[in-house]
């Protein structure tokens, strides 16, 4: 077997202004052909005007294992939120 | 269907690790399983081989619908039919990405299709014979499909689940144009209607084949169904799929080719004759009417293709040591 194309992830900006999300991946031989697949792959029905690839090898993702440690800080600060606050009905919406 | 008798490899629950009871918590409260979590070894080798298959069908399954691409009625007929059989490139590309990410490369998988140790669906072991077969096999084999797809979208496996969830998306267009295929051709002259009533009849059990055997015969569903790879049985789908099918066919003025099919006021369906199954293991065992021709023609595609996938790496490879900035 000849040598297989590097994978790739992909990331598209849809119409309305949102980021680039992660859609899916491919393999290409480099980063030119990535993009046009991408457009074959993942933009068939006008899905995005703006397409993102890079190597998955590149990726650095966080652990699985370390979901604990890594998100739970956050999970006791209640009063990040605005529910946090009683506002009384008088001030209006705020 | 697109996975028929997939071979599931499971633990006894007596028999499950703290680890395996864990993941058996958490796929019981519908958390999803991503990539580089623990995971059974049965799951994964048995998701492995599902996606597989159901990648490798939907990529064999360009077969039979390519074979009319040159030869349909207009150029908007044309355009319609290469639009869908793209589409389907497209899903089993989808779905090889996600198999990958239980680490199996896309070329092993490629490499077991083609040595026939992997499998794809019998369905495209049937020919397509005339353009009215265009027509049904949009509207029962694609129709088959969403029936299994819809409800994987809910799987447990994060990148399956995603890959159904796009599938499904694109699927419904594909049904449509089939029975639009069918509705003209039905409403034809005779010898339309003939033809249209003919690819009724020569696809309708193969696509009942589809679901996969009867569940009395069906061993490896309990442990799918546990892990939610599974999410009905053979015989539920095949039966949801029935009651779909018949009022479209009647719609058509087509006759379903089983004389024993009635309605059963009590159980809220219809009763329907079971598929030949002798003929669907034979198919399964490579002995099908176009089997060779179908891996023929993918082993074919992937070898005549060797030297445009080496030259692009080469290229690659010389544009990245020509510019080493934007090279990595
Ligand atoms: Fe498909
Ligand atoms: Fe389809």
């Amino acid at each position: 077997m000849s040598s297989e194309w590097p994978l790739w992830e992909v990331f598209i900006r849809g119409q309305h202004g949102l980021n680039h999300r992660h859609v899916g991946s491919l393999h290409a031989p480099d980063a030119e052909v990535a993009i046009k697949h991408a457009r074959d792959v993942y933009t068939r029905r006008n899905e995005g005007v703006s397409i993102w690839v890079v190597k998955s090898v590149y990726i650095a993702a966080s652990s699985p294992s370390d979901k604990g440690p890594l998100f739970e800080p956050s999970n006791d600060k209640v009063y990040r939120h605005p529910t946090f606050y009683d506002i009384p009905d008088e001030i209006g919406h705020m | 269907m697109y996975a028929q008798l997939v071979k599931s490899e499971g633990t006894s629950r007596e028999d499950m690790s703290p680890e395996e009871i864990a993941f058996q918590g958490r796929i019981d409260r519908n958390e999803k399983i991503e990539p580089k979590e623990w995971m059974p070894e049965g799951y994964r080798k048995t998701l492995i081989r599902q996606i597989g298959q159901h990648a490798h069908s939907e990529i064999v399954g360009q077969l039979p619908e390519g074979n009319w691409i040159t030869r349909a009625p207009t150029l908007e007929r044309k355009q319609i039919l290469l639009a869908k059989v793209q589409d389907e490139a497209g899903h089993g590309l989808y779905l090889y990405c996600a198999a990958e990410t239980l680490g199996v490369s896309r070329d092993e998988l490629l490499e077991r299709l083609h040595s026939g140790d992997m499998k794809y669906s019998s369905i495209f072991n049937y020919p397509t014979l005339t353009w009215a077969d265009m027509g049904a096999v949009g509207w029962l084999v694609d129709g088959a499909a969403i029936m299994n797809q819809v409800p994987l979208q809910r799987t447990s496996y994060g990148p399956y689940s995603r890959a159904m969830i796009r599938i499904c998306k694109e699927e419904s267009f594909h049904q449509r144009q089939g029975y639009a295929i069918m509705m003209k051709m039905a409403n034809g002259t005779p010898a339309q209607k003939k033809m249209a009533q003919d690819a009724l009849n020569r696809l309708w059990y193969p696509s009942l084949m589809m679901f996969g055997p009867s569940d009395k015969d069906s061993v490896h569903s309990a442990q799918s169904m546990a892990w939610k790879i599974k999410m009905n049985t053979n015989d539920e789908l095949r039966q949801k799929f029935v009651d779909q099918t018949v009022p479209q066919a009647e719609y058509l003025g087509l006759t379903v080719p089983d004389p024993d099919l009635k309605w059963n006021e009590e159980k809220g369906g219809y009763d329907f004759s079971e598929p030949d199954w002798d003929e669907f293991y034979q198919v399964l065992k490579g002995n099908g009417p176009c089997n060779k021709e179908r891996l023929g023609a993918r082993v074919k595609a992937w070898e005549d293709g060797a030297w445009y996938r080496d030259a692009m790496v080469a290229h690659a490879k010389k544009k990245a040591s020509r510019r080493p900035v934007a090279a990595e």
